[in-house]
């Protein structure tokens, strides 16, 4: 099949961008939309031209490096599935393809299709994480955790930190990443001692780089790995808990 | 000539008591010294995170290093099957012993026996560690854990979370790692690549890195560096390693002294999905757990062109469970992988392009119903009809081997240290543990072992001799011939100016190495490679193009080192296959097999780890051996049938 392709080019962070157009021929069904581009890539450079700059590792929809705007929509049309796992058969001959980044004021454009999503890392450093450090920990069946609380931990910990939540949501807002983060630890036995104080600090530090949460569910609808914003509504109340619970817990009651 | 002597350092006496004797006899650095300590800590995959988060919660000063956007996306988090654990949960004989046995066996008796002991021991502790940390591996309903059977083991010792433990298991490293950067204990460089490892008088002294978005070249000194940067499987080009995994941190030290081993030593994965057309840029895995329930079968005759519905019982060979009737369709990974690629080159292959084997799940269908099957492997076929477009629940899987692990590497002692004092390797990167083949649910044991337990304990013995010097600063005359190497690198690939793509040189490099140093190999396509690869070297280092600027992203240019890397070693994977005149686990030379076509090893010659000395560009590799003794398990024929 053949497209057009509208792609963003961006020099660099201060570069205001525009699109620039592509006209792809031969696309064939089984290749993936980043093998598409890695083709459209070799015609540029075999043309003298400097290739579209893209984030892409695993190509296996696990490590959360990809991610593009397509046609508006975060990772593309098909539901449950990461840009590198999107495969042509879903266009259609003489479509035209908008390829866009990552659109949000926390996740800054580095060039062209690659973003900076820093401020993720920044709220995991700020409380995502259970204290254990190695050494001699007891033994792991002496924490029954029951089959339904670790499957609802492994449901939110299943996020792969790509950011189409983010890319996705008219405010920008982080809340589903952030929430799936602390619903994993949240929901854990082990998690327990420091779930008041993790989930104020990730919070907080969430909205010192993202916008706020206006249940659009945008995001659910964009996650690869389909995440329920059920997890919000526990870090809403979670939070809400914390503010008392972190004074009790110092003694202020 | 070359001094070097390969002293492995493996502690005498018991193989039980050996690790316990080594930490009790190793010097220790005492608290307060140790934050007088810079370690340096290239890649976060597991075995990087891991040692990076525990040496700072010790108290060294860490910095840390990735060319990912952020620690969490190394290429540890696709593993997806599980993770080794001789708890012995399921009362079914498990054991540290049988564990270490298992792993000596499946690596073909080519590992070295005191390091697999130690990871045998220290699997047990890597999974307390993990649950303590928040990974939530699948439980039963009691809240017990669950374990699961994998290829190559008789007993369920793989603990799991759903298809996704190394992601799970990559995040808890990760997370503790992120909690140590909030203490200010970890300096972490994210986009930042190793271009070169710099010694003084023949010690490591630091690295040189590339910031992959400022495009700046810096030095960094350590007392220690530990190169956590994971294997080569991408010299084959078409590999399930992600796009950007890369030998150079390894190649560059190996270039710098440290000698390499076992380099044709990689395993070829027999289930993953068969390349569809020319423009595929990577292979994706299905789980060795499919291989539970699926029957591996191809028609037994050739060019049958029918759909594999319409071909009936008598008329299909499913080659497996005929061939080894005690293991089946779960035979360790280097035989299934072999008899896919045997019967596909009689011509029995199936799909478009007759390049892979049936993985058909009717009869469990049959047998368990589609609810059980599905629940099982949902997840994996839902992958599978995303890239194929094919319901697995409706018609067989198609599935061929792939470049999935490397077992060779930088050479390393018991203390995981390369021939270089104070430059450490560490998972993937090193050789030690998983001999001529690695067993399933094993290399995220090996990660976390070197990263959580064995190098933070090693590391002070080194370190203790140090204390009082002032380590090697970045001003040294070491640091900036390096740096002027590096940037020169950079502008002479920019100025060549040719016509092809780093990635086109790749794609036919990667031809070249999976043609003659693949699944099979032999004496007359080898030496055909030894004369192709330079030549292409030739051509590339003439021809290549690479587009843009030094300073700033600049991903061809990323690219086309990584390339120049591959060239070199995959010329030395080539090398060493030569060199060694036997089969053993993923080292199948045609010329050694038994009658019934099994890897036909050669204790008496080839009973040593081969590690391979960097002579300079042009010149013959010189080899090095390090005999293997074997006293706790005696060498057998490996048979699973």
């Amino acid at each position: 099949m053949n497209l057009t392709l509208k792609v963003w080019r961006q020099s660099g962070p201060t570069d205001p961008g525009h699109f620039e157009t592509y006209e792809t021929t031969d696309v064939k069904d089984e290749m993936s939309f980043l093998e598409m581009l890695d083709v459209v890539n070799e015609n540029l450079i075999a043309d003298g031209h400097e290739p579209i700059t893209f984030d892409s590792d695993c190509r296996e929809g696990i490590c959360g490096t990809c991610g593009l705007m397509i046609n508006g929509q975060a990772h593309g049309p098909q539901k449950g599935t990461t840009t590198c796992q999107l495969h042509m058969r879903k266009f259609h001959d003489g479509e035209t393809v908008t390829i866009e980044p990552w659109r949000a004021a926390a996740f800054p454009v580095l060039k062209d299709l690659m973003v900076d999503r820093s401020a993720f890392d920044a709220i995991i450093e700020s409380g995502g994480f259970i204290t254990a450090d190695t050494g001699g920990p007891r033994d792991a069946n002496e924490i029954l955790i029951p089959k339904i609380a670790a499957d609802s931990a492994m449901d939110a910990a299943a996020c792969i930190g790509c950011g189409a939540c983010v890319a996705a949501c008219p405010n920008g807002a982080a809340q589903l990443f952030t929430s799936a983060k602390l619903a994993h630890l949240n929901l854990l036995p082990q998690g327990q001692a420091e779930r008041w104080k993790r989930t104020e600090d990730m919070v907080e530090t969430m909205e010192m780089f993202f916008g706020s949460c206006t249940n659009y569910g945008e995001c659910q609808e964009a996650c690869p790995k389909e995440i329920p914003i059920d997890f919000i509504a526990m870090m809403n109340r979670d939070f809400l808990k914390s503010k008392f619970k972190n004074r009790k817990l110092q003694g202020q009651r | 000539m070359s001094t070097i002597t390969l002293d492995s350092k493996v502690p005498s006496g018991p193989i039980e008591d050996r690790w316990t004797n080594h930490k009790f006899n190793m010097k220790l650095v005492n608290p307060a010294n140790k934050r007088k300590f810079t370690v340096l800590v290239v890649g976060t995959g597991l075995a990087g995170a891991a040692a990076a988060a525990t040496l700072a919660q010790l108290g060294y000063q860490v910095k840390c290093f990735t060319f990912h956007d952020s620690p969490r996306r190394a290429h540890s988090i696709a593993a997806q099957g599980g993770i080794n654990g001789a708890k012995n949960y399921k009362n079914d004989g498990d054991s540290v012993h049988r564990l270490f046995y298992d792993t000596v066996k499946g690596g073909d008796f080519r590992s070295r026996e005191s390091n697999v002991h130690r990871l045998a021991e220290l699997s047990v502790n890597i999974i307390d560690q993990c649950v303590a940390q928040g990974v939530p591996f699948a439980r039963e309903y009691g809240g017990l854990l669950d374990n699961r059977s994998f290829g190559g083991a008789q007993v369920s010792r793989t603990f799991y979370a759903r298809g996704q433990t190394g992601q799970q298991l990559l995040l808890g490293a990760y997370q503790a790692l992120m909690q140590q950067v909030s203490l200010g204990n970890v300096e972490l460089h994210t986009k930042t690549e190793l271009l070169d490892v710099v010694t003084k008088d023949g010690v490591a002294a630091g690295i040189v890195t590339r910031d992959l978005v400022t495009g700046d070249i810096r030095s960094w000194a350590g007392h220690a560096t530990l190169l956590c940067t994971g294997g080569y499987g991408n010299a084959f080009y078409l590999s399930t390693n992600a796009m950007n995994s890369n030998v150079t941190a390894s190649w560059r030290a190996h270039k710098k002294g440290a000698l390499f081993a076992n380099p044709c030593y990689t395993q070829i994965h027999p289930t993953c999905i068969p390349a569809s057309d020319e423009f595929q840029s990577k292979l994706t895995l299905m789980s060795e757990s499919l291989r539970n329930d699926g029957r591996i079968w191809v028609p037994k005759e050739f060019d049958d062109n029918r759909a594999p519905e319409n071909i009936p019982e008598e008329d299909r060979d499913y080659f497996l469970e005929r061939k080894y009737p005690s293991f089946g369709n779960l035979a360790p990974r280097d035989i299934a992988s072999r008899n896919a690629k045997q019967v596909v080159d009689e011509g029995r292959g199936v799909g478009p392009i007759k390049n892979g084997v049936y993985l058909d799940f009717a009869e469990s269908i049959g047998r368990l119903g589609e609810n059980v099957v599905f629940e099982r492997y949902g997840n994996l076929f839902d992958m599978y009809e995303r890239i194929t477009d094919e319901n697995p629940m409706k018609m067989p899987m198609r599935i061929y081997p792939a470049s999935h692990y490397t077992m060779g590497g930088l050479w390393v002692d018991y203390n995981l240290m390369t021939n270089i004092p104070g430059l450490y390797a560490l998972g993937e990167a090193n050789f030690s543990d998983h001999g001529a083949n690695r067993l399933g649910a094993s290399a995220l044991m090996q990660g976390l072992a070197d990263g959580y337990f064995v190098a933070p304990n090693t590391i002070s013995d080194y370190l203790a001799g140090l204390l009082g010097k002032t380590p090697v600063g970045t001003d040294d005359p070491a640091f900036s011939t390096s740096v002027a190497a590096v940037q020169d690198d950079m502008r002479r690939w920019i100025a060549v100016g040719g016509t092809k793509s780093p990635e086109y040189y790749h794609r036919e490099l990667g031809k070249i190495v999976w043609d003659y140093c693949g699944m099979t190999r032999d004496k007359n396509g080898l030496e055909k490679a030894l004369s192709e690869i330079p030549a292409l070297r030739e051509e590339f280092e003439k021809n290549v193009r690479v587009l843009g600027d030094p300073d700033g992203i600049n991903q061809s240019l990323e690219k086309v080192g990584r390339v120049a890397d591959f060239f070199e070693l995959g010329e030395l994977m080539c090398r060493d296959a030569l060199m060694r005149e036997e089969s053993c686990g993923g080292h199948f030379r045609v010329e050694h097999q038994t009658e019934e076509g099994e890897a036909k090893r050669d204790d008496e010659n080839f009973s040593f780890v081969g590690a391979w000395k960097w002579e300079g560009t042009g010149t013959t590799s010189t080899l090095h051996k390090e005999p293997l003794v074997f006293e706790s398990v005696k060498p057998v024929e490996r048979s699973y049938k």
